[in-house]
C-alpha cells in the first residue's frame, strides 16, 4: 500500500496540438456532424440544411475567417442512400488555413445555395447542377453552364455513359448541323484490372501474403 | 432609357421603354480569348450586363480522367492551360503524391520548380502581350512571340513537346534535363531581364496604354476575396497571397523571391504584377539551377516510376515492372484531396478522390479563370465597351481550363 501511495500521478494527457483544437472549435459549428484529418487536410460533414450558417460561421467567425470559396464540386456515389456529395472547400487567406465542408443530396433533394455569402459559389453551383443535377435552392441564376444548348442529362453522374448519346455533324445537303445518336464504329473498351492475377494491390482474402509468422 | 408616363385616371401602372440592345461579343472575337461568349446588354456604348457563355470548349476531361489509370490522366492537364501546361500537371501529380504518400528526391523536386517558373515567365509573356495587342499595341506581341519560342525550346529539350509536355509526373518528372540544358537556361536568364526593361519601355509609362488601363475594372481587396480571386488578379487588389509562399510544396520553401502586392485593383496594376513576378521568375530559376544537385529524378520504388530501357534489357523484374505499368498502372489507396498550386494564373487546384483502385473515382480541376470570368460582369458593369476587352485581358482567361 505504501508502495502505492508513493506512485506518481499519471503524466497529464499531451496538449492538444493547435489542429486538434481547430478542429474541435469547428465541431461546435452549427450543423456539424463530423470532422476528421486526412492527408493533413480538415474534412467537416455537415448537416445539408444548415450550411447556409455554417458557412455565414465559417466566413465571419474571427477563429475561421474562411472568407474564400475556392471551389464547390459534386461527387456521385450511386450506391449511397443519398447518392451525391456537394464539396466545398474553403480557403483562409489570414489564416492560412483550409477546410472542406462535405453535405450529401439526392436527385430530389435541394441543397441551400451559398451564393449570398460567398457569390463565387454562382458558377460552381450552375455546374454541379449541369453536370450531376444537383438542385441548389435560392439559385436565382440555376442555367447549364459548361455543355451544350439543349442537352439533356448530367454528364458526370455514374451511370452517364462516357460516349454520351447523341453525336452532331454538319451535313452538307441540309446545310446545318444535325444531332444523330451516337454510332461506335468499335466497341467500347473496359479491362478489369481487379483479376486475381494482377499483383499491384492487395485483394480481399490475400492478407496472409503479409504475415510474417518466422518473426514470431 | 425613357418613361412614358400614363394619362390622367389611368390605372396606377407605368410602362417603361428600355432603350438597351445586347450584342454578342465572340465566340469569334480575337479579343476573346478563345471561345468566349459575351453577351453584353448595352446602353449606348455603356456595359449594363456582361453574360458569359462558356462550355464551347468543354471536353469532359474530367468525365474522361475518370476513364483512364492515373498515368494516363496526366496529359490531360496539359490540355487545360495549354499556355501554363507544367503548372497543372504539378498539381495533379502533388495530389497523387499526396495519397499515394510518396516523396519526391531533391532533384525531382528542383526541376519541377525550375520548369514551374519558366512556364510562368512563358504564361506571363503571352498573357502581356495578348492583353497588349487587346487594346491596339502590337509590338509587345511580336516581341514577346519571340522570347517564348526560346522558352518552349527548353520544354522541348527536356519532355521533348513545345507545349503538351506531359513532364511532371506522380513520383517526379518523366527523365531527368538533356546535358548542357542548365547552361542554356542560364544563359537566357541573363538576358531576360534586359527583355522585360524593353517590354517595360514599350508599356509602362506608354501615355495610351496608361489611359486604357488606369482605374479600369476596379477591384477592391474585398471584392477580390469574395469571389475567389487568386494569384495575380487578387495581389493586385493588395492581398499579399502566394501559395509558393504560404503553403510551399517541393522546394519553394527553399528559395528566396519577393511577392509584388498591388495597390488599387485596376487592369494597370494586374499588368503590373505580371511583370514584377516575371523578373521573380528569374530569380527563382537562377537559384534552382544553383541548387540543383545529381541524383534521382523520380521516386526508386518500381510500383510507381517506370525503370530505364538500360535496366529492362537485362532484368526481367524490370520488364515486368514496365509493363505492369503502363498497362494496369498503380492502385491509389482510398481517400480524398484538395491540392493546389500557384500556377501562373492563381491557384489551381484539384480535388481528387481515390477508390483503391487504379483509376482516379473523381477528379475535379478547380480552373483559376473560372472565378475570374464569373466577375467580369461585376467588373465591366458601367464601363465603355472598349474596356471589356482590356478587363478580359488583364484577368488572364483561357478557354482550356475553364470550359475543361
Amino acid at each position: 500500500m505504501a508502495e502505492e501511495a508513493q506512485t506518481e500521478a499519471p503524466p497529464p494527457l499531451p496538449e492538444p496540438t493547435a489542429a486538434e483544437l481547430f478542429a474541435a472549435a469547428v465541431a461546435t459549428l452549427p450543423g456539424v456532424t463530423g470532422t476528421r484529418w486526412q492527408h493533413g487536410e480538415l474534412t467537416v460533414d455537415a448537416q445539408r440544411d444548415s450550411i447556409v450558417a455554417l458557412s455565414a460561421a465559417l466566413r465571419d467567425d474571427k477563429r475561421f475567417a474562411f472568407a474564400q470559396l475556392m471551389d464547390l464540386c459534386g461527387v456521385d456515389w450511386p450506391e449511397r442512400a443519398e447518392r451525391f456529395e456537394v464539396v466545398y472547400n474553403l480557403l483562409s487567406v489570414s489564416l492560412n488555413q483550409r477546410i472542406r465542408v462535405v453535405v450529401t443530396a439526392d436527385e430530389v433533394t435541394p441543397v441551400p445555395s451559398v451564393h449570398g455569402i460567398w457569390p463565387v459559389a454562382t458558377w460552381w453551383e450552375r455546374e454541379a447542377w449541369d453536370l450531376f443535377g444537383i438542385i441548389f435552392s435560392g439559385q436565382p441564376d440555376l442555367r447549364r453552364i459548361l455543355t451544350d444548348y439543349g442537352f439533356e442529362g448530367h454528364p458526370l453522374r455514374k451511370d452517364f455513359p462516357l460516349t454520351g448519346y447523341v453525336e452532331l455533324r454538319y451535313d452538307e445537303d441540309r446545310k446545318a448541323v444535325v444531332y444523330e445518336p451516337v454510332k461506335l464504329t468499335q466497341d467500347f473498351r473496359s479491362f478489369d484490372f481487379l483479376s486475381p492475377w494482377e499483383a499491384l494491390t492487395t485483394l480481399p482474402g490475400d492478407e496472409k501474403v503479409f504475415t510474417d509468422r518466422a518473426k514470431g | 432609357m425613357s418613361e412614358v408616363i400614363a394619362p390622367i385616371g389611368a390605372p396606377a401602372t407605368r410602362q417603361v421603354e428600355i432603350d438597351s440592345h445586347s450584342i454578342n461579343f465572340g465566340p469569334q472575337h480575337p479579343a476573346a480569348h478563345g471561345v468566349l461568349r459575351l453577351i453584353l446588354e448595352l446602353d449606348g456604348e455603356i456595359v449594363e450586363r456582361a453574360d458569359p457563355h462558356i462550355g464551347l470548349l468543354h471536353r469532359g476531361t474530367e468525365k474522361l480522367i475518370e476513364f483512364k489509370t492515373y498515368m494516363q490522366a496526366v496529359p490531360y492537364f496539359d490540355r487545360l492551360d495549354y499556355v501554363s501546361p507544367m503548372c497543372e500537371e504539378h498539381a495533379f501529380a502533388l495530389a497523387v503524391e499526396k495519397l499515394l504518400g510518396i516523396t519526391v528526391p531533391d532533384r525531382g523536386q528542383w526541376i519541377r520548380v525550375l520548369f514551374s517558373e519558366i512556364t510562368r515567365v512563358l504564361n506571363h509573356l503571352l498573357n502581356l502581350t495578348t492583353y497588349a495587342l487587346d487594346v491596339g499595341a502590337i509590338t509587345p506581341a511580336l516581341w514577346g512571340f519571340e522570347e517564348r519560342e526560346k522558352l518552349m525550346e527548353f520544354h522541348e529539350a527536356a519532355s521533348g513537346a513545345r507545349l503538351h509536355a506531359n513532364y511532371f509526373r506522380p513520383g517526379g518528372v518523366a527523365k531527368d534535363l538533356p546535358a548542357g540544358l542548365t547552361d542554356r537556361i542560364a544563359a537566357w536568364a541573363e538576358t531576360f531581364p534586359k527583355f522585360i526593361d524593353d517590354l517595360e519601355g514599350l508599356l509602362t509609362h506608354n501615355r495610351i496604354w496608361k489611359q486604357r488601363t488606369v482605374d479600369i475594372g476596379v477591384f477592391s481587396a474585398e471584392q477580390a476575396l469574395a469571389w475567389g480571386f487568386s494569384g495575380p488578379p487578387l495581389r493586385a487588389s493588395g492581398v499579399p497571397w502566394d501559395l509558393r509562399r504560404s503553403q510551399p510544396y517541393d522546394k519553394y520553401a527553399e528559395v528566396d523571391f519577393q511577392i509584388p502586392v498591388g495597390r488599387n485593383g485596376d487592369c494597370y496594376d494586374r499588368y503590373l504584377m505580371r511583370i514584377y513576378e516575371a523578373r521573380e521568375s528569374v530569380k527563382i530559376i537562377k537559384q534552382a539551377l544553383a541548387k540543383m544537385k545529381p541524383g534521382p529524378v523520380k521516386v526508386q520504388d518500381r510500383k510507381f516510376s517506370p525503370p530505364t530501357r538500360g535496366e529492362m534489357k537485362r532484368s526481367m523484374e524490370a520488364l515486368i515492372h514496365h509493363f505492369k505499368l503502363y498497362t494496369e498502372g498503380y492502385h491509389v489507396p482510398e481517400g480524398a484531396t484538395y491540392t493546389a498550386v500557384e500556377s501562373p494564373k492563381g491557384e489551381f487546384g484539384v480535388y481528387l478522390v481515390a477508390d483503391g483502385t487504379n483509376k482516379p473515382y473523381r477528379c475535379k480541376i478547380r480552373s483559376t479563370g473560372f472565378a475570374f470570368l464569373q466577375a467580369v460582369d461585376v467588373m465591366a458593369k458601367r464601363h465603355m465597351l472598349a474596356d471589356v476587352c482590356a478587363i478580359i485581358g488583364s484577368l488572364d482567361v483561357v478557354f482550356g481550363e475553364i470550359d475543361r
